[in-house]
């Protein structure tokens, strides 16, 4: 080792370096707190970027429409409205002609199109409610059709726009809350899709995830934390949970395919299926998170309820497990909040169908949430632009309230040794 | 009688002899001193009863609907069925789905006839299952019972069936792992005697249509898995972790050693939102946002062929999303390192920037490393995003602003259309996703073989 002069602390050559480096370190802070920043930024963007777009899925203008029945052609007594065969009879009748033609006449031509399918089932229910207006001129508020709702909101389309202003002008558009967004199922109007149906079929597929999951997954980990001895068995069901919870979703769905609709037979895009397929996938979390649960209670538990006389099976089931049980519970929330978000699989199992009704049971055809927001996003109408970010929000707020649920549990109950 | 019934019957049979067992557990109880609580006198008896009977039933299901099938076929309407394959299926099934009741009517008159003669071939055979399956309920539920003596060991006995069923439910997970690796393999196996295994796995050239005619332009239908494998590397494993790492790194980093406690507490669960947010939403976000400002950004930089579903936006959105999952494993390998080294670096007068450039980080470098593995694993098998914003086009390109594919896309286009499951097509989805598999797989076990070489060495 060379012989060097001590460090002269005085020395301006050394302030110098001194300074330099004070000044990197404070870069460097600097370069992380921008990388914590600009990530929460692009949180904070996305969400709100989803949030300003679908909010106006939530809400749609209507516009009132003055009818003289007496002139349309739709041939409607309304002596026959009263018995059971009502509902039939204003079906069959044209009312999108009715509409259309008391449109032109009372806005002008470019008005013939203003409303769609939305607009057809309100005044459905509103001649059911009360027949008698058939015999005379009434005003209703119809939804307008999702062309106008898109100009209405301020998307350029110069036609719609022209006639905005004149309804605007003749205080003849409102913007109301839009009910049939939450209660409707999928259409290929815009203006009257909903995702109700792909909620029942969220909800469906959940529980019969949840079904499945939860209880193999408990059993597993109870038998791996608590019975199992280590021997090949026990190393090989170890290595393939592991490897299962990395295994890309999309893989799954291959295997859902494969062996539940080719091999099963079992009815294809049905909640059944989807929820088998999502079971096999958050099975592995479930007992990751079991697992861990069951390992923070103290040996103590054990020795105690074993010294009082009780079996191995009744130590774990009557002492471990209800203690373990809130960390469980955390850990299955945490991988149902996952499936709910999960698309692929449920692609591949062929939830991608159109399905206009809500499902009636686990073997019928369904869609779920996420898929719909696919779906939808796919879609050339630019009515559907909202209504994908506005089931994008009904989404995340499920997300959240299952998240938060999960917080919640793991703060009330968990118990700290 | 259906099946279903029986299925009441012998859980009735079951609940009747958990009662029986019971009672007799408790009267027992009286005579002297019991081995077991009676309430597991119940429930030997129970277990004795349901299982065999559901195991009979259970095997009797599949065997049943043969030999109706067979019944059928051999009655007079069922001879009279046409022989050609696909219409006489098709009457089978519909009469099957009137007999079930699903339906009134067929399309084919003979579905009709053939309805009742298929109901009647259910009956008789559910009749025979039925009767069997009782009976055994009956009489394993009346030996069950006939074993309880005050030394009987009852408990034992539930806990031998509890611990089957644990183990059971532990073995679901090889199960699945067996069943992805077989139907993977035995579909692949299926593409490869189509499609030689060598022109799928060096191939350049990737374009799935197959020609309808013979003179039909550019569906040569070749499998080239190259484009895809390279898109797939470019958008996962080069784009998304260019975005990835430096940001996670520098998160795990800030928050860990500069952060406040009360600061950190806040901002990690506000970080981790973003690993929690839906795919699909991602994907939109991608698409619908980014794609655009990509394409224009590229446009204005002079690239002609800019795409509107650039490789550049999927990635730079599957890289936000990835983020958190980098902070996380950073976070833990970097906490791993001893206090001891940070306390001698910052002891000799470095600072705390130099404490972690010079010592934390070389020091956690494998356990970072293994975690990077660990995300690009996540990023090549992520599907919503390069569905929704990555293109179709199986390009061969360095260049971010143009569109590639990846294998996700490609598995959910091919599978995803009208197809009959034969083609090649549509094995080569299975093909693909055997390939995922591996490659994933590969780098799983690279990455937890450095992160536990790692961790050991500092234990």
């Amino acid at each position: 080792m060379s012989s060097r002069a001590p460090s002269r602390w005085s020395d301006p050559a050394m302030h110098r370096r001194v300074r330099r480096r004070y000044i990197v370190e404070r870069w460097f802070r600097g370069v992380g707190f921008a990388a914590v920043a600009l990530s929460i930024l692009f949180l904070a963007f996305l969400l709100f970027n989803m949030g300003s777009k679908g909010l106006g899925g939530f809400s749609r203008y209507e516009a009132a429409l003055p009818i003289d029945f007496t002139r349309s052609d739709l041939f409607l007594d309304p002596a026959t409205l009263r018995g059971p065969d009502a509902a039939q009879t204003v079906a069959s009748a044209d009312l999108e002609t009715a509409i259309s033609k008391a449109a032109v006449a009372a806005y002008g031509p470019s008005a013939g199109e203003m409303f769609g399918d939305a607009a057809i089932t309100r005044l459905t229910k509103a001649i059911l409610a009360d027949p008698n207006m058939l015999g005379g001129t009434s005003t209703l508020w119809l939804p307008v059709g999702s062309k106008l709702d898109v100009a209405a909101k301020g998307d350029s389309d110069a036609a719609n726009e022209k006639l905005v202003d004149m309804l605007q002008a003749r205080h003849a558009l409102r913007r109301t809350f839009n009910a049939d967004f939450l209660t409707a199922s999928d259409s290929t109007d815009p203006s009257s899709a909903g995702v109700w149906g792909a909620l029942k079929g969220t909800f469906l597929t959940i529980l019969v995830t949840m079904g499945l999951a939860f209880p193999v997954g408990v059993l597993a980990a109870v038998y791996l934390e608590e019975f199992a001895s280590r021997n090949r068995w026990t190393d090989a069901i170890e290595v393939s949970i592991n490897n299962l919870a990395a295994v890309p979703s999309i893989i799954f769905g291959l295997l859902g395919l494969a062996v539940f609709l080719n091999l099963m037979n079992l009815p294809r895009s049905a909640p059944l299926v989807g929820g088998m397929t999502l079971a096999l996938m958050t099975m592995p979390v479930i007992v990751i998170a079991g697992r861990n649960a069951i390992k923070t209670v103290p040996p103590s538990i054990r020795d105690a309820a074993l010294g009082v006389g009780a079996s191995k099976m009744q130590v774990v089931f009557h002492h471990v497990l209800p203690l373990a049980l809130p960390g469980i519970l955390t850990g299955t929330i945490i991988g149902m909040a996952r499936a709910l978000g999960e698309t692929a699989p449920l692609l591949m199992i062929g939830m991608r169908a159109f399905i206009a009704a809500p499902p009636t049971g686990i073997t019928a055809p369904a869609t779920v949430l996420p898929v719909q927001i696919f779906l939808w996003s796919d879609e050339v109408d630019r009515g559907f632009v909202e209504k994908t970010s506005a089931a994008i929000i009904v989404l995340l707020l499920f997300m959240l309230v299952m998240n938060g649920l999960a917080i919640y549990l793991r703060n009330r109950f968990e118990r700290r040794w | 009688m259906s099946l279903g019934l029986a299925l009441v019957a012998v859980l009735a049979v079951a609940f009747a002899a958990a009662w029986v067992g019971f009672a007799r557990g408790r009267r027992l109880r009286t005579a002297g001193r019991l081995h077991s609580l009676p309430v597991y006198h119940g429930a030997y008896a129970a277990l004795w009863a349901a299982i065999p009977a559901l195991l009979l039933l259970a095997a009797w299901a599949p065997f049943q609907s043969q030999m109706v099938n067979q019944a059928v076929l051999a009655s007079p309407e069922g001879r009279a069925l046409p022989q050609f394959d696909m219409q006489r299926e098709s009457i089978l099934s519909e009469a099957q789905e009137i007999a079930d009741g699903e339906r009134d009517q067929g399309f084919n008159p003979q579905s009709s006839t053939l309805a009742p003669r298929i109901r009647a071939a259910e009956q008789r055979y559910a009749m025979m299952g039925g009767v069997a399956a009782i009976l055994v309920a009956l009489g394993t539920a009346a030996l069950a019972v006939r074993r309880s003596k005050p030394q009987f060991r009852a408990r034992a006995g539930v806990e031998r069936w509890v611990m089957i069923v644990l183990f059971a439910a532990s073995l679901i997970a090889i199960l699945t792992t067996l069943g992805i690796l077989l139907s993977l393999m035995f579909e692949s196996l299926r593409f490869f005697r189509l499609y030689p295994l060598q022109s799928f796995v060096f191939g350049l050239e990737w374009s799935p249509q197959t020609a309808i005619r013979a003179d039909q332009a550019g569906s040569s239908g070749a499998f080239g898995a190259i484009p895809l494998l390279w898109g797939t590397f470019f958008i996962g494993a080069i784009i998304a972790m260019v975005v990835a790492v430096p940001l996670g790194l520098m998160c795990a980093i800030y928050l860990t050693q500069y952060a406040h406690p009360r600061v950190r507490a806040w901002l990690k669960p506000i970080l981790e939102i973003l690993a929690g947010v839906p795919t699909v939403v991602y994907g939109y976000f991608a698409a619908l946002t980014v794609a655009p400002v990509v394409r224009d950004l590229g446009l204005r930089l002079g690239i002609e062929s800019a795409s509107s579903e650039s490789a550049l936006a999927a990635g730079l959105v599957m890289g936000i999303m990835i983020i958190p999952f980098i902070s996380s494993m950073a976070d833990d390998s970097i906490a791993a390192v001893p206090q001891s080294m940070r306390d001698g670096s910052l002891a000799m007068g470095a600072t705390t920037s130099e404490t972690i450039r010079r010592v934390l980080l070389p020091a956690a470098l494998p356990g970072v490393m293994g975690g990077i593995l660990l995300a690009v694993s996540r990023a090549i098998g992520e599907t919503m995003i390069v569905v929704m914003a990555a293109g179709l086009a199986a390009n061969l390109t360095l260049n971010p602003f143009a569109s590639v594919t990846t294998v996700t896309t490609q598995i959910v286009q091919l599978l995803t259309g009208d197809q009959e499951f034969d083609s090649a097509k549509t094995l080569a989805a299975f093909a693909l996703g055997l390939a995922l598999f591996l490659i994933t797989l590969l780098l799983n076990l690279i990455a937890l073989r450095i992160v536990r070489r790692y961790q050991e060495q500092y234990e």
